[in-house]
């Protein structure tokens, strides 16, 4: 299989990639060794790591950086950008649509049993509609690239995309070590995000709110994978970062402890998961909610983002949807692609799937992180039968894609330069405005050949650069 | 601020401090312990240091023998004895990593490279290292900490809390250094006066690192009512029990005045109540009182105005 490599085109250098050439031939290489370990000392300084759920060992690991930046022209990124404000605009109409009315399931677009038997559909909060109809505020969207003008998505991420925090300094970190290149090329800025983000969520506050909206970012805690990031987005927005302990409800408004007394809450950031945001509406054992949270987000007391149940949009099973939601809604033509999908409970698929196991792609519906999937092609002829004893047992639990032609991106290993596969992730935000900042978070897998970019399975990142005209 | 917030601030502060505080224990002991004219050999004087850090029956328990190399690895190193340097290092860097919000990158950045280089060091094996080294180790990263505390964070509430407790936890390690000495002196009342007295009390200014103050405060000879003057009564000793106490009271008059009358002031009531009774000594009221007695008090007292912030400011008056 040919790749399309996103630096070179046989020997010729595309243009973005010009400057980076020249900047990255007359680096001598004890030079770079020294500003790799440069990079890795100012993480570490930082704080930024990364624990891994169930590998043991170092739990402040970092997730390696690679300092070759990804580039893309202004005209690329354009329309991509496009593509993802039209795509998060059918998402959240989906959610608005099947929290009320469900016109998608009733014209018979939608199996039903997709959305009211998926475990992220939240019955709960059947008929509530958040402020200004937005489910969710913040959209992770997965995107890979197989040739020039080629972008697929390959997965919506509508509950708590993780990531941006690695965006924004892998751009601070490149810009202490290189600022002559940020000289030499016009390159978008990233770091306007927090505002963004800030803004976004202020102007989803409740109507019950008069003044200036409070926000805050609830994190589990300290011991949770993301927590750098909770912390450093709630620093760089300048509001409270808050345990589920550190709030508690009083009659239709919910506060948080502080040392002069009660503070009264209006937007929830939250980056806990739904079944563990009140004990009271769902997991009785969770230590991490708020008893009684539901109830004034139900009375339009507190909004919170993502809305509960703004997961029913984004598993694997409703992405296949998704071009049929940007039709449906918004009488549009999907600018971005979905992968071509299997979907192992249609009978044609599942014969189809298990006759070509070896060169597809299987994955769990409601699996993350790479974990629990098949790469086919990458795989010995065992491990392949014992998937298929997995996906036979329950077929419902699955689906398949081709092995995609990843684009790969020039990145430093220890000989010099060589080209890794690399996926994209901007974040894109959801309020009164639809907006995203010229960029995102490019995943690289930093094993020779690997198609998985998971910083759980030896992914890395890199700083992605839009050029500016 | 969060409740939450103001306590992992406060506790940073104490931990800091205390980390300090068992760095200078290290260091007093191994001075004392160069004397070569002590009756029973150096078992007696590492015993008393732990005695006053409260830690002697923790030590007894897990080590069992007195030795060099136990007392370092257990004042140290050691996780279980909560007032190791370790284990204040790393409560101090848990915290800061809680309030990560609350702190400004220089902050963080220098309490999390004292974290990993501690964890350097706990990697070097033990012999190549020596005793006056972690001492050194330790008060030069507790400072770099506090000097980036007092060079860049704003001067807000959070400020007050950090502030609270360094000067709650180095008034109550004054007071423990200092009660060291009564425990070593004890058992042999006829040295009072004598050279080894001298030396002993030398050791104490040593690790308290004001030697050189107090020549400069005081001059001439070092003597048993001049020291301890100088660490308990003396406004200028940045040290001694009053100025920390001072600071303490500084910081929850802060509290007061920003959060004004809605907010209970029990914590400051103490605080100042107890400045007043320390301003009402001199030296020779506390050697009547007895030192030990006088200090026994005083600790106590600390511990009150402790909780007392705790049920002020640090539950969310929910």
């Amino acid at each position: 299989m040919s790749y399309y490599n996103e630096m070179y085109e046989g020997s010729r250098v595309r243009e973005p990639y010009a400057r980076l050439s020249q900047w990255v031939e007359t680096m001598p290489a004890d030079f770079r060794q020294m500003k790799q370990a440069e990079a890795e000392a100012l993480f570490r300084r930082i704080g930024i790591t990364f624990a891994v759920y169930g590998e043991g060992g170092d739990p402040d690991r970092l997730i390696p950086f690679d300092m070759m930046p990804r580039v893309f022209e202004q005209s690329e990124w354009r329309k991509l950008e496009r593509g993802i404000k039209q795509r998060a605009r059918a998402l959240n109409a989906f959610l608005r649509d099947v929290y009320g009315r469900a016109e998608i399931v009733r014209a018979g677009r939608i199996p039903a049993r997709l959305v009211y038997q998926n475990e992220a559909y939240e019955k709960a909060v059947v008929g509530v509609v958040p402020p200004r109809g937005v489910y969710s505020h913040i959209i992770g969207i997965d995107l890979v690239r197989t040739s020039k003008d080629e972008f697929f998505v390959l997965e919506d991420n509508c509950r708590t995309p993780s990531g941006v925090s690695y965006m924004l300094e892998n751009r601070e970190i490149m810009m202490r070590m290189f600022p002559g290149l940020f000289r030499g090329n016009r390159i978008e800025p990233v770091d306007q995000y927090p505002d963004l983000l800030r803004r976004t969520l202020e102007s989803v506050a409740p109507a019950k709110c008069h003044d200036r909206p409070t926000c805050v970012v609830l994190t589990p805690g300290h011991f949770n994978s993301a927590y750098y990031e909770h912390s450093f987005l709630a620093n760089l927005m300048g509001v409270e970062l808050v345990e589920g302990a550190d709030l508690f409800v009083d009659g239709e408004f919910v506060y948080m402890r502080t040392t002069q007394g009660p503070k009264r809450v209006d937007v929830i950031y939250r980056r806990i998961d739904d079944p563990f945001l009140d004990p009271l509406c769902f997991r009785p054992d969770s230590m991490l909610g708020v008893p009684g949270l539901m109830d004034v987000y139900r009375s339009g007391g507190v909004s919170i983002c993502s809305a509960p149940g703004a997961g029913v949009a984004d598993d694997k099973a409703i992405y296949t949807f998704v071009p049929e939601m940007v039709r449906f809604y918004l009488g549009e033509e999907p600018m971005l692609q979905n992968v071509q999908t299997w979907t192992l409970w249609k009978d044609d698929d599942y014969r189809y799937v298990m006759e070509h196991l070896p060169d597809l792609v299987v994955k769990e519906v409601h699996g993350s992180g790479g974990y629990g999937m098949l790469v086919g092609p990458k795989s010995t002829k065992e491990e392949i039968e014992t998937f298929r004893r997995k996906i036979e047992a329950d077929p419902g639990n699955y689906i398949a894609q081709p092995t995609l032609a990843l684009s790969t991106c020039p990145t430093f290993v220890a000989e010099g330069l060589a080209p890794r596969h690399v996926d994209l992730r901007p974040y894109c935000l959801c309020g009164d405005r639809i907006e995203l900042v010229p960029g995102g978070l490019t995943r690289v897998a930093l094993r020779e050949g690997s198609l998985v970019v998971n910083s759980s399975q030896g992914g890395g990142v890199k700083d992605t650069w839009v050029l500016s005209e | 601020m969060l409740s939450r917030t103001a306590a992992n601030l406060f506790w940073m502060g104490r931990h800091l401090e205390r980390a300090d505080t068992a760095a200078r224990l290290l260091d007093v002991g191994q001075r004392i312990t160069l004397l070569p004219n002590t009756a029973s050999g150096y078992q007696n004087e590492w015993n008393s240091l732990l005695q006053a850090s409260g830690t002697a029956s923790l030590f007894a328990e897990k080590y069992g023998e007195i030795s060099q190399e136990n007392i370092e690895e257990f004042i140290f190193f050691d996780r279980d004895n909560p007032s190791s340097v370790m284990s204040c290092i790393e409560r101090a860097r848990e915290s800061g990593r809680i309030v990560r919000t609350a702190l400004t990158s220089q902050v963080w950045d220098a309490l999390n490279v004292a974290y990993q280089d501690l964890r350097r060091i706990e990697k070097t094996p033990r012999d190549k290292i020596d005793t006056a080294s972690l001492t050194d180790f330790t008060t030069s990263h507790t400072s770099t900490v506090r000097g980036a505390i007092n060079a860049t964070q704003l001067r807000n509430d959070g400020w007050h809390f950090m502030n609270l407790g360094y000067g709650l936890e180095r008034a109550d390690a004054t007071a423990r250094l200092l009660d060291v000495k009564y425990y070593v002196l004890l058992p042999r009342i006829e040295f009072v006066g004598s050279g080894l007295d001298t030396y002993q009390w030398q050791v104490i200014l040593r690790a308290l690192s004001a030697h050189r103050a107090y020549h400069w405060a005081y001059g001439g000879d070092i003597t048993a009512g001049r020291v301890a003057d100088f660490l308990i009564l003396n406004g200028e000793s940045p040290r001694s029990l009053i100025t920390s106490l001072y600071e303490a009271v500084w910081n929850l008059e802060g509290l007061a005045k920003r959060y004004g009358e809605t907010v209970p002031t029990n914590a400051r009531d103490k605080a100042r109540e107890v400045l007043s009774r320390l301003q009402a000594h001199d030296i020779d009221m506390v050697f009547d009182e007895g030192l030990h007695e006088f200090l026994t008090w005083f600790i106590g007292e600390i511990g009150t105005i402790s909780t007392l912030v705790h049920e002020d400011y640090l539950l969310g008056g929910s």
